[in-house]
């Protein structure tokens, strides 16, 4: 039956098991990293002391020593290639993952599931308190759920926020209603949205909103790792059923045919978006693996091996060994190194000086007086270190050319700044020579006691009637 | 009378307004969807909210003005008025802490000397940022955008031959009290041979080939009485600043493209041209229609376009 919005409302129960403790594990550590990280402090010797801080106003993104500029915005490119390169690499190997154990949606969606069963009970008792009618018990129990929800999401909102500028003075400004207009509206935005997505929109945002939960599909191959129900051990020949006074015990059972699976609905009702694993995969499954725990602790009370649905891949139903080392796991491995290592690369050996030169092109060129010709260059400084940079400018491959950098004796470019400087370079030109001559500015300039040269490739250009003739 | 009747096509049951012609003649009768409705109650709502806030209705001669006032300066006296964008356009434009830093360094750079300016690299950055943009409005109209100027027309400002002086004060007093740069049609005066003969002698000045015998009467008449060129364009040729007069020993040709002309010829019939029908270029002053802030960074970019002097 395909799904539509009006479905039943899902409530999904509790279990305890080895993939839930995991959950709350990562949903720990995330938390603990998400909640608290504005609140560090740190040293970094000069500028602001918070740890991590984006600093839209002053163009500054902090993250512990390393200060990010606005000329390094590749990186943010870098980081979500391999973001999804790694997203790639585990659906590859062990399907939706990301989904059931770290994605935002899941991990908010199982705190206010929590938050739900703590006032509401568990999950036969929510049953009955939706179908009862609005008595004062009832409105107190859901309206305890829903401002615990929303304090919760604005909690959620406010730290997102607090990364965005000094945290400690910002929760002060926030509560005297002295913070900036946009530290309220996105408050305000992300308490909406953790409030709609997690309490109310839940599951459906897996099932119809998200589009990786779509594409991830597509990287499944027949090693992947899913959650499968053990077909052949669940139904035996005549299907599953419950236990029974005549078919007590499990020899019985086999005789007659039954399978393992005693048709419990626990599966069922553990599972967060609400589907029954034994129908096979399914395109709603986050892998997040509460029907084994839930599948685990019935065999355990039976007495039963466990295993009756296990993270497993189609190879290794079909009896072989799961390959994890293939073709996918390789390539995209090799993707992550290559990508990692650049980016890594790219941070590590950044200059504290960077430069760029544009050629003003109206006019491109002029005749002067002396019959020499002019080019004019823009050049723009940035300086990212934290002490005052004396600048050195020549230029390389350009014999015979003068260098005029205007009236400027000297030329510092002040810590964390920027400058332009306008450069006029004039050359007589060689009547057999080219148009357009490649050269290169070179601008060294002392960074803590080492020489440091930049250099930046431009052009020469001479009007065509003044060669070749 | 039945308020439902069966659709045709999908069988399940519509309501119908209950009206009935011809005995079976019904109207189906489908209502907008709730939250469409409510929607267009909401607009409504917000309607009549903004009607209150906001400049809203035409009364008589006036209309609403809505509930918040902007104020700004304008020619010198404070005004205070109903809430609208222009308003509040000067507001930012004299009251936001951008205008107020712009203003602050504008003062800096005005209340400091040029050689001030021209020693320090974050004031030279800002005359040329803030300028670019007064050149942008006011000058490039003329002189074009890069200040390359139009041959004949409007000099180039991006090389560094100047006519009227290139040290930033001489620019200064160009763009404050304009320039009338005038050379007279000398047509009247020579004949056809001393056109051609002191046509070669300024050709030679910038070093062209010429014939030898014509340059030295053309000499004579440009030294002399008869024409009397070194009035202005002085004895060397290098021309009187104070007059705009050009200097016709370097390579530069206002007037004229003679370093683009394909032969000995066509230079020699370009010079004789403005020889015989002379030179009227106005440049109007900038005083009054700029402030003298304005004046002074423009003075300031300008010398940057080509090397001032």
């Amino acid at each position: 039956m395909p799904h539509s919005l009006d479905t039943h409302r899902i409530y999904p129960r509790s279990v305890k098991g080895a993939f839930r403790s995991l959950k709350y594990l990562v949903l720990v550590l995330a938390y603990g990293t998400y909640f608290t990280l504005p609140w560090l402090r740190w040293d970094r010797g000069g500028g602001p002391d918070q740890a991590i801080l984006f600093d839209i106003h002053a163009r500054r993104f902090y993250l512990f020593d390393l200060v990010v500029h606005p000329q390094d915005i590749f990186w943010l490119a870098g980081m979500l290639i391999l973001a999804a390169l790694l997203l790639f690499f585990v659906t590859g190997l062990a399907g939706r993952v990301f989904c059931g154990y770290f994605c935002f949606q899941t991990l908010w969606s199982d705190v206010f599931v929590a938050i739900e069963r703590f006032v509401q009970g568990e999950r036969t008792a929510r049953i009955r308190l939706d179908k009862a009618p609005w008595r004062p018990i009832k409105i107190l129990k859901k309206g305890l759920t829903h401002l615990l929800w929303l304090v919760m999401s604005f909690v959620t909102g406010l730290a997102f926020v607090l990364y965005w500028g000094d945290a400690p003075t910002l929760v002060e400004q926030f509560f005297s209603a002295e913070a900036p207009f946009a530290a309220y509206a996105t408050t305000l935005f992300l308490t909406a949205t953790t409030y709609v997505m997690a309490g109310i929109a839940r599951e459906q945002v897996c099932l119809y909103m998200c589009p990786y939960s779509r594409f991830q599909s597509v990287m499944f191959d027949e090693d992947t790792l899913v959650v499968e129900y053990d077909r052949l051990r669940g139904e035996g020949s005549a299907g599953r059923g419950r236990l029974q006074k005549t078919l007590r015990d499990r020899d019985s059972r086999h005789q007659a045919g039954m399978g393992d699976c005693i048709d419990c609905g626990y599966c069922v009702q553990v599972c967060p978006t609400g589907i029954d694993i034994r129908e096979g995969l399914q395109i709603e499954c986050i892998s997040c693996g509460l029907c084994i725990d839930a599948c685990n602790t019935i065999m355990d009370s039976v007495g039963w091996e466990r295993g009756l649905i296990k993270y497993t891949s189609e190879r290794s139903r079909l009896g072989e060994k799961t390959r994890f080392i293939k073709a996918k796991t390789l390539g995209y491995g090799a993707a992550i190194l290559v990508v990692s290592g650049a980016l890594l690369w790219s941070v590590l050996t950044r200059g504290d000086l960077d430069m760029s030169a544009s050629q003003i092109r109206q006019p491109l060129f002029v005749l002067l007086s002396d019959g020499r010709i002019q080019n004019r260059y823009e050049l723009k400084f940035n300086n990212k270190s934290e002490q005052t940079l004396v600048l050195d400018i020549g230029l390389e491959g350009l014999p015979g050319a003068e260098l005029d950098l205007g009236t400027l004796e000297r030329i510092e470019l002040a810590p964390e700044h920027s400058l332009r400087v306008m450069a006029k370079v004039r050359l007589a030109p060689e009547p057999a020579g080219a148009e357009q001559t490649p050269f290169t500015f070179v601008v060294g300039t002392q960074v803590g006691g080492q020489q440091e040269v930049v250099r930046h490739p431009s052009q020469f250009v001479v009007p065509a009637n003044r060669i070749n003739r | 009378m039945a308020n439902t009747t069966d659709k045709p096509k999908t069988g399940g049951a519509v309501q119908t307004t209950g009206h009935a012609w011809d005995g079976d003649i019904q109207e189906f009768n489908n209502p907008l969807p709730t939250w469409w409705i409510w929607a267009f109650y909401l607009t409504v709502a917000f309607a009549v909210i903004y009607w209150i806030l906001y400049p809203a209705w035409p009364m008589g001669k006036g209309f609403t003005t809505g509930v918040s006032e902007v104020t700004f300066e304008s020619g010198g006296k404070e005004v205070t008025t109903h809430w609208n964008t222009r308003a509040r356009l000067a507001h930012e434009m004299q009251a936001s802490d951008e205008a107020q830093r712009q203003r602050e360094y504008l003062e800096r750079v005005a209340s400091a000397d040029f050689n001030t300016i021209f020693g320090d690299a974050d004031m030279m950055a800002f005359a040329q940022s803030t300028a670019k943009g007064i050149f942008g409005d006011n000058c490039a109209p003329c002189h074009g955008s890069g200040g390359a100027g139009v041959t004949a027309l409007f000099p180039n400002l991006a090389d560094d031959d100047w006519l009227w002086g290139g040290s930033v004060d001489d620019i200064q007093t160009t763009i404050q009290h304009g320039r009338r740069g005038y050379m007279p049609p000398f047509k009247q005066t020579f004949n056809e041979q001393q056109l051609a003969d002191v046509t070669d002698y300024v050709l030679g000045l910038s070093g062209h080939q010429v014939d030898p015998e014509a340059a030295k009467r053309g000499q004579a008449i440009f030294q002399g009485e008869t024409g009397g060129c070194y009035y202005c364009h002085l004895t060397d040729g290098t021309g009187r600043k104070s007059q705009g007069a050009a200097n016709l020993t370097d390579a530069i040709w206002t007037m004229i493209d003679v370093p683009g002309a394909a032969d000995m010829d066509a230079k020699r019939r370009l010079v004789s041209g403005v020889i015989s029908n002379g030179v009227t270029r106005i440049m109007p002053p900038w005083d009054g229609r700029l402030s003298p802030e304005q004046i002074k960074l423009l003075s300031v970019y300008v010398h940057e376009l080509g090397g001032g002097q």
